[in-house]
């Protein structure tokens, strides 16, 4: 038996003890904030024993919390977690975006103190990258971080902060030299969320949820032992973050934690949802023209499943993303939402409740989660701006 | 699901990729094109030398023992240079049917000839009103003595005007639609009561019409079981259009590399087009429906490798969807980036296109496909 195999059976036997039933099927996935309580008994033990093992964050070092696994030996236990339907035990922009990027650019002392807290669900993250004047043009910042010695001090605002209200840090893009050409003067920090300089205020979507928030800073202050790379040189280790943002977004990673749009509570399958609303005839749903949007729905996600793969090994140099993530984000996100769409058009006029009795938890939730997708093509970087960096970065284009 | 290739596969993907690029430029291509037999048979004697005719058999037949992802690979590489050689016609399609259905004494008969390239043949299975559905047939063999006799009509045969092979699906009982009653017959092409039109088709491709009027065959032209052959002819067009989607994923990598070029090199307004937003965007959508057909294709490979049945006729089914509308995607965004230019006969774009939208309506075009997908 090759090590593989072998590995693949203990990982096996080993899930099969260890992930309690409350940890299966759909269910809550914990960020590990401090400020939330995991209400599900069964979901706090999964965190506590895959935190154990290191398997919250398979593939990093032993010596910050990681499983030391290989490439290959994570996606054996990514698939053995998917065959028995376990949900991830800890999903947070640490795990996926931030860890990964201090990694390749963290001191020593960083990583010890940082992805430790993150692979062990101690603390949850969000991101101080988007401004009023700095949307697709991200390199616009303009928060202000002053150097006073050993701290630097922060003033300006950030906008559409995923799950700042419940964040414990925050890395983000400050400007540290207002003189130097915009995409020169901006430095990478980490900074505490519980400070008195820091305040939260929740923005209202359509959707009725509030997954995104204005942060603004009065004189908050980061440490400069938290300068993640050279200062002024932020602009580096910003980008690479987005790469693993935007290969997050594509879906890559665990399946059994299939990316789902921020604020999408209800994630039904369209071919269930079709049989339920349409009926069936002779097995198949019985309208043909929405069959076929569903078969060309299933046809396309296949398609971009196979895609993500092929590039993954494509680019065995490593785990590190590159330009192609764009790729992923991109047609990832588009699918998304078109998943969305496409439930809520299968409801038919059961899809248009707000609130009330009328309608389903699940028809209601589909339909706010409808609404709540749209946003999907909008943050990491709008399609747009992904198609602007694939023609140039990918087929070479001219700037 | 295991995209990596082995160092024989890395090896003869290598070796077509270089023969299309050093020995098949699109000017001689257009040679071939306009002239008698519509292909050079020097090129398939040089294809039968390097071992490409036998990827696709066993090597107790005297081929290489490859399989559906080998002439994915192949394929691919013809699909990049607009290749006439009838590679798919005599190797995929009739050598296909050997393949699966002949008897030791009908592979040792034929498939010989076809790795070795001294036989080219035909799969004569559309009629003019079957549409796709391979079961629609009018043609009929009936037995007599210890043989059969050969009566109907069989539409656009590629290949036809040189195969010295045809394979031949006729109905040999039930009803004209029935899925049982269908037999595969072995018919030379110079047999007694067969009379032949010949024409180019679109994609400058040969092809004929042919009436078999009373042809006498043997009891050993029946390939495979009587009555059977439905189940043979499905497998082996779901190899075929394994062949033409690998085929217009390399005309679609042409196509969309072609365009960022030359939209590089053009100059409107004083400057490249290439800069304009709205032309990058539609490029970009162009690599990605590459990107989409070339997955779907390796999953068709991986599956019909795996074993045939339901699976893999899905896969197939998804792949002919995404390279009917990528295709057509990707070669009419190709002409107009191109602008007047891409509607010129000069230049490769518009053959290209042509090919593809050939491709679309073999086998089943978008809309059969998808329709099989979702279950008959």
């Amino acid at each position: 038996m090759s090590d593989l195999a072998a590995f693949r059976e203990q990982t096996r036997a080993w899930l099969a003890e260890n992930c309690p039933p409350g940890a299966r099927g759909p269910g809550e996935v914990p960020t590990g904030s401090t400020k939330v309580e995991v209400a599900d008994a069964d979901t706090r033990l999964w965190l506590e024993r895959m935190a154990e093992r290191g398997w919250t964050v398979p593939t990093w070092p032993t010596a910050y919390g990681g499983g030391g696994l290989s490439a290959e030996e994570a996606r054996v236990l990514y698939d053995e977690m998917a065959a028995i339907d376990a949900r991830p035990p800890l999903v947070n922009m640490g795990t996926r975006m931030l860890g990964p990027t201090l990694l390749e650019f963290g001191t020593e002392a960083q990583k010890k103190r940082h992805l430790t807290r993150i692979a062990q669900g101690r603390a949850a993250w969000c991101q101080g990258y988007s401004e009023p004047s700095a949307g697709s043009d991200l390199a616009n910042v303009r928060t202000r971080a002053e150097d006073r010695g050993d701290e630097f001090v922060i003033n300006g605002q950030k906008i559409w902060t995923s799950g700042a209200q419940t964040a414990d840090w925050m890395f983000a893009l400050v400007r540290t030299d207002p003189a130097a050409p915009k995409h020169q003067g901006i430095s990478f920090v980490l900074l505490s969320m519980d400070q008195p300089g820091v305040t939260v205020r929740p923005i209202r979507l359509i959707s009725g949820s509030s997954p995104f928030c204005e942060t603004f800073f009065d004189d908050a202050v980061a440490s400069k032992d938290d300068l993640v790379g050279e200062p002024n040189h932020g602009w580096t280790v910003g980008k690479r973050l987005l790469q693993h943002e935007r290969s997050g977004q594509g879906g890559l990673g665990p399946r059994s934690g299939r990316s789902q749009p921020v604020g999408v509570t209800v994630d039904l399958d369209p071919a269930e949802t079709a049989l339920r609303y349409l009926g069936s005839e002779h097995g198949r749903i019985a309208d043909a023209a929405l069959r076929n949007r569903v078969i060309d729905f299933k046809m396309a996600s296949k398609a971009f499943g196979l895609t993500q793969q092929r590039a993954a090994e494509e680019n065995s140099s490593g785990n590190a993303p590159g330009e192609a993530t764009s790729i992923f984000k991109l047609y990832g996100a588009t699918l998304a939402r078109e998943r969305q769409d496409l439930v809520v058009a299968l409801m038919g006029f059961r899809g248009l409740g707000w609130d009330g009795d009328g309608f389903s938890d699940a028809e209601v939730g589909a339909m706010r989660s409808f609404l709540a997708s749209r946003a999907v093509t909008i943050y990491g970087g709008t399609n747009e701006v992904q198609q602007n960096i694939i023609a140039k970065r990918v087929l070479g284009l001219p700037d | 699901m295991d995209f990596t290739l082995t160092d024989e596969q890395t090896l003869l993907q290598d070796s077509v990729a270089r023969f299309v690029q050093n020995d098949y430029s699109f000017e001689a291509r257009q040679k071939l094109v306009a002239g008698d037999p519509g292909y050079s048979p020097d090129n398939w004697r040089q294809f039968a030398e390097l071992g490409w005719l036998g990827v696709p058999f066993a090597e107790e037949d005297g081929g290489f023992g490859g399989g559906a992802v080998e002439s994915m690979l192949m394929l691919e590489q013809f699909g990049k240079g607009l290749v006439v050689e009838p590679f798919l016609p005599t190797v995929v399609l009739a050598g296909g049917a050997l393949k699966i259905a002949g008897s030791a004494e009908q592979k040792a008969a034929y498939l010989s000839g076809i790795i070795d390239g001294s036989v080219q043949a035909a799969l004569a299975f559309a009629e003019p009103q079957g549409r796709y559905n391979l079961a629609d047939l009018t043609t009929t063999a009936r037995s007599e003595g210890d043989g059969w006799l050969l009566d109907g009509y069989k539409a656009v045969v590629l290949n036809g005007p040189s195969a010295d092979l045809l394979v031949v699906s006729a109905r040999t009982s039930g009803q004209q639609r029935d899925r049982d009653g269908v037999s595969l017959f072995l018919v030379p092409a110079d047999a007694d009561g067969i009379e032949r039109r010949d024409y180019p088709t679109v994609d400058g491709l040969r092809a004929a019409e042919i009436t078999f009027s009373g042809v006498s065959l043997g009891a050993d032209a029946l390939l495979g079981e009587a009555d059977q052959g439905l189940a043979v002819l499905e497998q082996v067009i779901d190899e075929g259009i394994l062949a033409v989607g690998a085929e217009a994923v390399g005309a679609m990598e042409v196509l969309y590399k072609a365009t960022v070029e030359y939209c590089k090199t053009r100059e409107q307004f004083g400057q490249p087009i290439g800069k304009f937003q709205v032309l990058q965007h539609r490029m970009v959508d162009m690599f990605m429906e590459h990107e989409q057909a070339k997955s779907l294709v390796y999953m068709a490979a991986m599956r019909l490798d795996e074993g045939y049945g339901p699976e893999a006729q899905k896969a197939v089914s998804a792949l002919k969807v995404q390279v009917g509308k990528s295709g057509r995607f990707v070669g009419q965004s190709a002409i107009q980036l191109h602008g007047a230019m891409g509607m010129t006969d000069e230049l490769s774009v518009g053959h290209y296109f042509k090919r593809l939208t050939t491709i679309d309506n073999l086998f089943g075009n978008v809309d059969f496909h998808l329709k099989r997908f979702g279950g008959r």
